[in-house]
């Protein structure tokens, strides 16, 4: 099918003290290399602080192609111990930008009115997109999509009844439903390649800014610490309640500037399998938890509005860019627009 | 499983026979059919349903 998306990433260059002191050591061949890593300095959405983070859970997923599974950095504790650090610069920031956090009732009431006129980047492209910016787009979310469904795997055997068969119905219908062709990251592939993207996984990791890794950081975040289960369920309610009308206008967009039928599959895909998620998410595990787990309620709303606010950020860092006609990408693709000197 | 103004989910795969006597398939574990017969995907769920509001608001 002319993809390739099974082989792990490289390690990223560098961004910072932060990243100029781990990327080494994870590469190190000394046995005695010890991680004695730099607090972060820079706020929540500091570039060197989300690389860390990133690359610190990416040896979770599926490792760097660079390091060694072997040398057992992803359970090492003096790394895990710098990285608590860095989650807690990240985590308590995203907290404290968030002054009120609304009730699951109160927030997910608000996400299922449709504005008119909405301002967010699906409405861009809709409306005023450019192919070059569509590329820019798939390139900001190849982190997450590549990688679709992963993140939200790791609640899988931290909540159970019926949210748990929920959340595993939602999860199956992800990952192709038992056929590998229709898994979703597999889709997100077929349009990258569509748009003349190179489809190699996490082969964009130094194009894309803070904002981009910010919103792959806080799923697995949330996703590998059992204390913030409830925060995970909340994020993902969040991407499978907005999804559905986001797809249609990213299908209709990408339609316009010339996609194919694989480069708008993706997307007419969501438009209907988001609609079916958006029902078992909010009613068979969200109520469901918090009748069961009074206690969650609290957590869940707070993986709402933490998902809300880092997917905010990063629509603004895109359309701000594009406002003044520059590419959003720390490395831009041949076809954005150059920079006036 | 149905909510006011919702779709209704049935389990999949599904065949459904339309009124012009085409069939549609849905070949997934759940499917969430239109009740409010306003769906661009007819008769698949696509959430227009949703209330509409005129005040701008990000996605």
């Amino acid at each position: 099918m002319g993809v390739r998306t099974l082989t792990p990433a490289r390690l990223p260059e560098p961004r910072g003290p932060v990243t100029e002191a781990l990327i080494p050591l994870l590469t190190s061949t000394s046995p005695e290399a010890k991680a004695n890593l730099p607090q972060a300095t820079g706020d929540w959405l500091d570039d060197d602080l989300q690389l860390a983070l990133y690359i610190c859970y990416e040896l979770h997923y599926r490792g760097f192609a660079d390091v060694s599974a072997a040398r057992g950095w992803e359970w090492d504790p003096a790394l895990l111990e710098a990285r608590a650090h860095w989650e807690k610069v990240f985590l308590d920031g995203v907290e404290a930008e968030l002054t009120t956090v609304p009730s699951v009732d109160e927030q997910i009431e608000g996400l299922l009115i449709e504005p008119v006129h909405g301002t967010g980047v699906s409405h861009h492209l809709l409306s005023d997109g450019e192919r070059w910016q569509a590329r820019e787009y798939l390139v900001h979310r190849s982190l997450y999509h590549l990688k679709e469904a992963d993140p939200q795997a790791w609640v899988i055997p931290r909540v159970h009844g019926p949210a748990q068969a929920a959340l595993v119905a939602v999860e199956y219908d992800e990952y192709g439903a038992g056929r590998a062709e229709d898994t979703h990251s597999h889709l997100f592939a077929r349009m990258m390649a569509d748009f003349g993207l190179n489809t190699d996984y996490g082969c964009y990791l130094d194009a894309v800014t803070g904002h981009s890794l910010a919103v792959v950081n806080l799923m697995s975040a949330f996703g590998l610490h059992h204390a913030y289960r409830g925060a995970l369920i909340g994020q993902f309610a969040r991407v499978e309640i907005t999804s559905s009308p986001s797809s249609r206008r990213l299908a209709e967009a990408f339609a316009a500037l010339g996609a194919g039928r694989d480069g708008t599959r993706f997307y007419r895909e969501h438009i209907e399998a988001d609609a079916l998620h958006e029902q078992l998410i909010r009613h068979e595990v969200v109520e469901t938890l918090i009748r069961d787990e009074p206690e969650l309620e609290k957590d869940i709303a707070f993986g709402l509005a933490a998902s809300g606010l880092v997917d905010e950020r990063l629509g603004a860092h895109i359309l701000g860019c594009w406002e003044e006609s520059r590419s959003s990408l720390r490395r831009p693709l041949p076809d954005a627009p150059t920079p006036e000197e | 499983m149905a909510e006011r103004a919702g779709p209704i989910l049935v389990q999949g795969p599904v065949e459904v026979r339309l009124a012009d006597g085409s069939r549609v398939v849905s070949r997934r574990p759940m499917v969430a059919l239109c009740a409010c017969r306003r769906s661009r995907t007819y008769p698949f769920c696509d959430t227009s349903h949703r209330r509409r509001c005129p005040a701008d608001k990000a996605e």
